[in-house]
């Protein structure tokens, strides 16, 4: 199995005549997900490559029955996107977008959790989702990953999330699912989500998890794993070596005391029985030792 | 983007949030002039952004133009932990009866708002909250509800806020909090919050770091971006809009993605080498941005070799290449370039480069080999 999307889901593309929507839109559907509509205001009744276009998320339901959004739209716009999916009835959103702020991140995260309780929002800020061989929501180069499992992804980083894939697939390991879930400041989905559902998964027997330095998933991750995980977590966390970031005052201080930086999170995710690695090629090498070893 | 205090302070008053009254100087005569027009005593403050101004001898009391011009003389240029001072903040001295704390911020774990108070301000309240939690009253604050002004009066009063200071102070906090929504602030922070032995309550301090992802609905912060960075490397990458930090090595890093580019540093680091720069590109790079960034390298004489690792998603491979064949072709680039490319477009991108490779162009097949070369070529 894998998690969140499979070959069933009905995916829309919000901004498909973009040219980002455009181009990782009918990657999606070169990929095999059943891409079945997009929107764009004013752009009802046209459509791209054959993919019918509509001008409300709404229509778009309504006509093809999806249930999953990429929104692909400049970083302005994204919050009032999203929220239109939701209202919309869509119950799977993937929000790609790089540089929307902080504020309006918030306020959505809210405004989903009070009023659309059953809506998962992915990102934003992120990949997007691939469960290789069945579907492919994002930015993720398809090619990459390897269908059959037995490993789950979960990545706070794009690119790392690429990283990861390619390691495994190089060595022969597929992947159930590979969740990137971004690393803004207020995501739709945290770590703690995508290891709950990859505990629940019985294809997925384990799951590779790569951090970056920073606020405190990793260290909140870290606890929920030695409560409740049942499968092995191999775990890269990068940034050992970044500079330090920016400051928050005493006010981070306050907040995170020690924790956010690399090494915090790998004495906690070390005390929860996870393999911490020092880089992504140890961290495949490691998994591939694990999966071999299953 | 951190504000410097008399940028935050300015900040502040477009909130209608009280403050000293006081101005800004680069010039001893200018510091001289605002002294004259404010009325002492006034305090001349060294504008940096680091701690421990004060110990530093960065911030002096004046009652006279004499001192102001002796002091403004001496701060001006001093050098505050690595930080030269171009300015100083020249304000009313004001007498303190009371110094409290406080901020709002974002709760990370939690995805609301979180509001701090204290009773117990002042330059210690790191200290007061390692030892004395308790004195710091912490308000969970839901984006969707805000702040009222109810609320507020009920907060003070649980921070044992004085009673003359309280109704001061809980509007002050429905200000506070405007501007640290409206403001896009990432942190809006007053330490000390002062009452003074005549009853008023004001900002003594500021502290306000920016959400420069807001940057396209507040065209007011173009002047605080002007004074922003010092380092000549920075700037350059800051005017080709790229996201760099300048560091000390001699291996150049150029990457796609925070991650990938804290991870290039790691491996570096891990095989012998030390990195000059962290440089991402960002998602979706073109063939100008990819080759900005290796102008920026190219321009830091620190620099013994390039590595260029590039993981596609949304940036494409055979986009980054275009940008390195312009780059070779606009200017020399003295050092080797080391490349890894993977992902999106990659084998289209490999292709354009294959007639280019040579001894100060080449690629190599993974992140940690590409690691090795670029440090051997860098410790050669």
């Amino acid at each position: 199995m894998s998690i969140f999307i499979d070959e069933n889901t009905k995916v829309i593309v919000q901004g498909l005549t973009g040219g980002q929507g455009r181009f990782h839109g009918l990657r999606n559907k070169a990929y095999g997900t059943k891409v079945v509509g997009g929107v764009t205001p004013g752009k009802g009744g046209t459509d791209v490559e054959g993919i019918p276009m509509f001008n409300t998320v709404r229509e778009a339901v309504e006509a093809t029955g999806a249930t999953a959004s990429f929104v692909v739209v400049p970083p302005k716009f994204a919050a009032a996107a999203i929220l239109e999916a939701a209202e919309g009835g869509i119950t799977f959103i993937v929000s790609i977008t790089e540089g929307i702020p902080a504020h309006d991140e918030a306020v959505t995260f809210n405004r989903l959790v009070r009023d659309f309780p059953n809506v998962r929002l992915l990102g934003p800020n992120c990949p997007g989702i691939i469960s290789p061989g069945k579907a492919n929501i994002g930015i993720t180069s398809g090619d990459i990953a390897l269908p059959g499992g037995p490993v789950g992804i979960v990545s706070r980083s794009g690119t790392l999330t690429y990283q990861a894939l390619h390691e495994l697939s190089q060595q022969g390991i597929g992947q159930t699912t590979c969740v990137g879930i971004g690393g803004d400041p207020v995501p739709g989905t945290n770590f703690i989500d995508a290891l709950k559902a990859f505990n629940d998964d019985p294809e997925t027997k384990a799951v590779m998890m790569i951090g970056e330095i920073g606020g405190s998933e990793e260290e909140r991750a870290a606890e929920w794993i030695k409560a409740n995980m049942t499968k092995p977590v191999v775990t890269y966390i990068a940034g050992v070596t970044a500079p330090p970031g920016r400051k928050m005052g005493h006010a981070g201080a306050i907040i995170t005391g020690s924790s956010g930086t690399a090494q915090a999170k790998m004495d906690a995710l070390a005390a929860a029985g996870v393999h911490v690695c020092l880089n992504p090629t140890e961290a495949g090498e490691k998994m591939v030792e694990i999966v071999r070893g299953l | 983007m951190d504000l410097f205090e008399y940028q935050g302070k300015q900040y502040f008053a477009r909130f209608d949030i009280p403050v000293s009254p006081g101005d800004i100087a680069e010039t001893v005569d200018e510091a001289v002039a605002i002294a004259e027009r404010i009325g002492f005593p006034v305090v001349v403050k060294a504008q940096v952004k680091v701690g421990g101004r004060g110990k530093a001898g960065g911030i002096k009391l004046a009652d006279t133009l004499d001192e102001v011009r002796t002091h403004a003389g001496n701060i001006l240029g001093m050098d505050i932990k690595g930080h030269t001072v171009h300015r100083v903040w020249i304000e009313r001295s004001s007498d303190i009866a009371k110094e409290y704390y406080a901020s709002f911020t974002l709760d990370r774990p939690n995805k609301v708002y979180l509001g701090m108070l204290s009773a117990e301000g002042g330059v210690e309240i790191e200290e007061v909250a390692a030892n004395n939690p308790d004195a710091i009253s912490m308000l969970s604050i839901n984006p969707l509800d805000g702040l009222s002004l109810e609320q507020a009066r009920t907060w003070v009063a649980d921070a044992k806020i004085d009673d003359i200071a309280r109704e001061q102070t809980a509007e002050l906090l429905v200000k506070l909090y405007r501007c640290y929504v409206e403001g896009d602030c990432d942190l809006a922070e007053i330490n000390p919050l002062i009452l003074t032995p005549e009853g008023k309550v004001h900002a003594l301090d500021a502290k306000v770091t920016l959400d420069e992802n807001a940057a396209f609905r507040h065209p007011e912060w173009d002047e605080y971006r002007a004074t922003e960075t010092e380092d000549p490397r920075e700037k350059m990458a800051k005017e080709k809009g790229l996201n760099y930090i300048g560091l000390d090595g001699t291996v150049g890093i150029i990457a796609n993605g925070a991650g990938l580019a804290m991870s290039t540093l790691d491996v570096v680091n891990q095989v012998g080498g030390s990195a000059a720069n962290f440089l991402d590109i960002g998602g979706g790079a073109n063939a100008d941005v990819m080759a900005a960034a290796l102008e920026v390298i190219n321009a830091d004489p620190k620099v013994k070799s390039i590595f260029v690792n590039i993981f596609g998603g949304i940036t494409r491979v055979d986009e980054v290449a275009k940008g390195i064949i312009e780059a070779l072709r606009r200017v020399e680039i003295t050092s080797p370039i080391v490349m890894r490319l993977d992902g999106t477009n990659a084998v289209e991108g490999r292709a354009l480069l294959a007639e280019h490779l040579n001894d100060k162009l080449i690629s190599e097949p993974t992140m940690l080999d590409a690691a090795r070369k670029a440090v051997a070529l860098a410790n050669a």
